[in-house]
């Protein structure tokens, strides 16, 4: 019983404590020229599907709320940020040539396809991140339009 | 006596795990000190993981031979990969995905004109980004990638040439058809394997 007791005392100084290490912040005041959005005409639904699903980790600009604020899920978030940014940028799409970005919205349909992204992890406190199927065929469908056109 | 050893005792341990935590987050602050523009921090993750892998035997082909050579050492571990997929062996992709990360990295266009270089560039980018995903998904993923490396590849040989005689090859079935290259004319199919080992057609020669 008392080494319970002290093992919760330790997490619960411990949780305290790495509160106060502080953590990179994704944020940006400016949306950059070379932003998806700026360089495609973007329907209002898709753009605001995007933003919700993808942008936390694919732009330069996550929306914080409270619970992600929180160690140690800030520093999960904080991996999974520089992880997507690497892979793909919504800020920095135009600075990719037109076969890359031929090849990237492939990966994207593909993601969506298979439901890999938006990431479980993700989706299980963004509820509003995860795509329904009527979601999902309208994103692809206008993604594939795209691909076609460039 | 014993609430102080306690209170002590739980302290240090405090202190211990915040310390450990604190070093953690401290390297990670290191290589990501820019947190606005921490694409190029991010880049070189991905090469370092896939560095390891047996690409000694390529290095030595590739000595001083010039430009072709490594061009010809691409499309080598391009075929092996291929024949990886054709043979279901999702396993033996992996390794030959990260062979073909090095030798398309070492490919060097500067022999080439401007135009061809800027070309060339754009194509190894792509095609080193697809190789990787190759060296560490899943066969269906494997395949999904191997298709847009392909174009990238056949697109490659378009500029750089080959000594070889290549089939470029076509399954109308696969992702809404889809192309590869191989040095036999006869098709097995990189996309079905032995589900569909023949289905395809040669749709050009090369040389």
């Amino acid at each position: 019983m008392r080494i319970v007791k002290i093992i919760v005392i330790v997490l619960l100084v411990a949780f305290v404590g790495i509160q106060f290490i502080p953590t990179t912040r994704n944020q940006s005041e400016t949306v950059p020229q070379s932003d998806f959005m700026q360089v495609h005409r973007v329907p209002e639904a898709i753009q605001e599907k995007l933003q919700t699903s993808c942008y936390d980790c694919h732009s330069n600009n996550t929306q914080y709320p409270w619970y992600n604020k929180i160690q140690p899920v800030a520093w999960f978030l904080e991996d999974h940020i520089k992880e997507g940014k690497a892979e793909l940028n919504f800020n920095e799409w135009d600075s990719l040539s037109s076969r890359r970005k031929a090849s990237k919205l492939r990966s994207i349909i593909k993601q969506i396809e298979s439901g890999e992204m938006p990431l479980d992890s993700y989706t299980i406190i963004h509820k509003d991140a995860e795509f329904s199927e009527e979601e999902a065929e309208n994103m692809i469908n206008w993604i594939t339009r795209l691909k076609d056109s460039l | 006596m014993k609430t102080v050893k306690r209170t002590v005792g739980i302290a240090f341990l405090a202190l211990v795990t915040v310390a450990f935590v604190s070093c953690k987050d401290g390297n990670k602050d290191h290589d990501n000190s820019d947190g606005h523009h921490d694409n190029e921090a991010s880049a070189p993750m991905s090469s370092e993981m896939h560095q390891e892998g047996d690409t000694d035997v390529n290095k030595d082909m590739a000595t001083n031979e010039g430009q072709d050579a490594k061009a010809e050492i691409i499309l080598k571990d391009y075929f092996n990969l291929k024949d990886a997929l054709v043979a279901d062996d999702s396993d033996k992709a992996h390794t030959l995905g990260t062979t073909l990360v090095a030798s398309l990295k070492d490919f060097d266009s500067a022999a080439y004109s401007k135009g061809q270089q800027e070309e060339l560039n754009d194509i190894l980018v792509d095609a080193i980004e697809h190789a990787e995903h190759i060296s560490e998904s899943p066969m269906e993923h494997q395949r999904e990638h191997f298709k847009i490396l392909s174009k990238d590849v056949i697109d490659m040989v378009a500029i750089t040439g080959t000594a070889t005689k290549l089939y470029e090859q076509f399954c109308p079935m696969y992702d809404g058809g889809s192309a590869w290259l191989s040095t036999n004319k006869e098709v097995r199919n990189p996309y079905y394997g032995s589900s569909m080992l023949k289905c395809g057609k040669v749709q050009r020669e090369i040389n």
